[in-house]
């Protein structure tokens, strides 16, 4: 049994010593349970949703800078020194696996989500994800399907927006005062 | 009591499972515990808001506790209310100002956090620290590892009215603090690891000192376990109390300590040795019951390898007067102060890392290390340039808090302050 019998496995890749496999979005909850009862990689260690949007636009430093690059007046602004590989949509999803054996062995399932998409919960595969998920829904909004109980986990329940996202400012919460009615 | 590990390959790491039958892991939703059908239609049952203000929560955890007279039917744990948006915030700092938030998420088991956080950089840097760093981060973790699971001691056992035991766990880790004073000038949140190695250089006079508290300690604990481990009260209010068995744990993501209780012998500092574990002596305790006592006992016996790992690295370290404490890297390492006043070339390194950063390539890492609450993890992703894209921590207290509702079980309201003591969550870590 490899990576590559995965349900709705796309590709692999390593990086790091890191191995990354990339699973169809709407399959993610049959591969997690062939690779937990399959494969052994019995422990969820980790759920995490990465937002992508305008990476790399801050180009590339020197002549070749972008519109959006290097501004003189402000540092920190220089673009990189080479423009980091574009990512298929706007969202990842990750999931970092545990092999409880000797060696242990770790791998990272990969989904990629476009705005307003949504992916099977793995709360049936490990319940340890029920807080991971509500996280991820409450910060960056992922939606996850079948997920028991799926609402905000750390903002207030009608809190607005999506904080991890890379369009929601930083600063400038309005205060709610309780006469500002 | 203590298990040889069985290093049978079927069953290992599950030393034993099977504390009691079948799962207790609440169904639909894992982390609430609802009221039994029969149940919720008595007016009797009670709905009582636990928190987010009480003492013996450890900070602002709030739970909502559904109560038949004394006995808890139905919890839901609220977390949130410390949440500071460190993610967030760390996205618009260099790396180089990152450091300084890691610690502040889990801050009792600050060094630790820092720890994974500059290693996943440093994995991103591929970057090559010298040995003498390696030995005295672990010496630094160990200490704090001792620090952290002293607060535990002293808090829970003080919740179950154990007063003094509080007082004598402050007088060792107070101890400790000293201790951090002298390296790093700061009691807590230290910020002495840098990426690459150190901050600065070990001071004179740490050695001795710190000699002089390995040499302490085991007393210490042997006084604690005078207090505790033939007090009747303490052993009744904590055996028995809050069961989870190895296949609950395992399924919760349970690391560290509470899973070393419930019979599963993983400990990350063995099985994925980072920093210079695999070249020390020491054991990993594991017990087999899952309850509060195994918990405690478990942590017990930590404490004293730390020590024990403490004194190996000291006596390693006394061996490397004069050796480099950080890399020689001038595009990530700050030169040193002296040479500023002397060479162009590092003041322009200077100002170049202060004032812009430096670069740490693309790609994304996720680093795990065995921090004192357990499975400590951070996801880092670089764009290529001098600030971070993504950062998140796999926080250990969070995933111990989703235990609570599987280990109340015909509990009472008093042993509820006892279980959610033992899981040991830092609410800082939990809400970010």
């Amino acid at each position: 049994m490899t990576f590559s019998d995965l349900p709705g496995f796309v590709d692999q890749s390593e990086a790091y010593g890191e191995r990354t496999v990339t699973i169809e979005a709407a399959r993610i909850r049959d591969a997690c349970e062939f690779a937990r009862d399959e494969l052994g990689f019995q422990v969820l260690s980790d759920l995490v949703a990465t937002d992508y949007l305008n990476w790399g636009a801050k180009g590339v430093s020197g002549y070749i800078a972008t519109s959006t690059g290097r501004d003189i007046n402000f540092p920190m602004t220089q673009g990189m020194q080479t423009l980091p590989a574009l990512k298929p949509t706007r969202f990842s999803v990750s999931y970092h696996l545990l092999a409880m054996r000797q060696p242990p062995e770790r791998v990272r399932f990969k989904v990629w989500l476009e705005e307003g998409d949504s992916v099977p919960s793995v709360v049936s595969v490990w319940p340890t994800a029920d807080w991971h998920e509500r996280e991820q829904f409450d910060l960056m909004g992922i939606r996850f399907d079948g997920h028991p109980n799926l609402k905000r986990l750390i903002m207030d329940d009608d809190w607005e927006g999506h904080p991890l996202r890379k369009d929601y400012p930083q600063g400038g919460e309005p205060v709610r005062f309780s006469d500002a009615e | 009591m203590t298990v040889a590990p069985t290093r049978t390959r079927a069953a290992w790491p599950i030393v034993a499972d099977g504390q009691y039958e079948g799962s207790r892991i609440p169904s639909p939703i894992p982390t609430v515990k609802t009221v039994p059908a029969d149940f919720a239609e008595r007016d009797d049952i009670m709905r009582v808001n636990f928190g987010p203000n009480h003492p013996s929560t450890h900070g602002v955890l709030r739970l909502i506790v559904d109560l038949d007279g004394e006995m808890v039917e139905g919890i839901e744990a609220i977390i949130g209310y410390l949440h500071t948006g460190f993610e967030k915030t760390m996205e618009s700092k260099t790396w180089w100002k990152c450091v300084t938030y890691p610690e502040r998420i889990d801050y009792v088991g600050y060094q630790n956090n820092e720890l994974v956080f500059v290693l996943a950089v440093e994995k991103l840097l591929e970057l090559e620290v010298p040995e003498k760093a390696t030995w005295m981060r672990m010496l630094l973790c160990e200490l704090n590892r001792i620090h952290s699971h002293l607060i535990y001691l002293g808090t829970s056992a003080l919740e179950l009215g154990a007063v003094s035991m509080f007082w004598y766990c402050f007088r060792e880790r107070e101890m400790i603090l000293d201790l951090y004073e002298m390296v790093t000038g700061q009691r807590m949140h230290t910020r002495y690891f840098q990426i690459g190695g150190l901050a600065e250089d070990i001071p004179e006079g740490f050695y001795p000192e710190c000699r002089k508290f390995v040499e302490w300690f085991p007393h210490a604990l042997n006084d604690y376990l005078t207090l505790l481990d033939r007090n009747a009260i303490w052993l009744e209010r904590t055996k028995g109390v809050g069961v989870l068995s190895a296949s609950d744990a395992i399924a919760l993501g349970q690391s560290g300590p509470n899973l070393r209780a419930s019979g599963v012998d993983w400990d990350l500092r063995r099985e994925q040795p980072y920093l210079a574990y695999n070249r020390v002596d020491f054991q990993v305790p594991v017990y087999t019951n899952g309850d509060v006592y195994d918990r405690y006992r478990v942590r017990m016996d930590e404490m004293r390898e730390s020590n024990r790992i403490v004194d190996q690295c000291l006596r390693r370290l006394e061996r490397m007067e004069g050796r480099p404490i950080i890399v020689d890297d001038r595009k990530v390492v700050l030169p040193p102060r002296e040479e500023l006043h002397t060479s162009m070339e590092s003041l322009i390194h200077h100002f170049k890392i202060v004032t812009e950063g430096f670069r740490v390539p693309e790609g994304e890492v996720y680093v795990t290390i065995e921090s004192p609450r357990g499975e400590q993890g951070c996801y880092v992703v670089s764009e290529g340039g001098p600030k971070p894209w993504r950062v998140h921590f796999r926080a250990p207290s969070f995933v111990a808090l989703e235990a609570t509702a599987t280990c109340l079980h015909e509990t009472l309201v008093a042993d509820l302050i006892a279980i959610v003591g033992s899981l040991d969550a830092v609410m800082g870590d939990t809400d970010r």
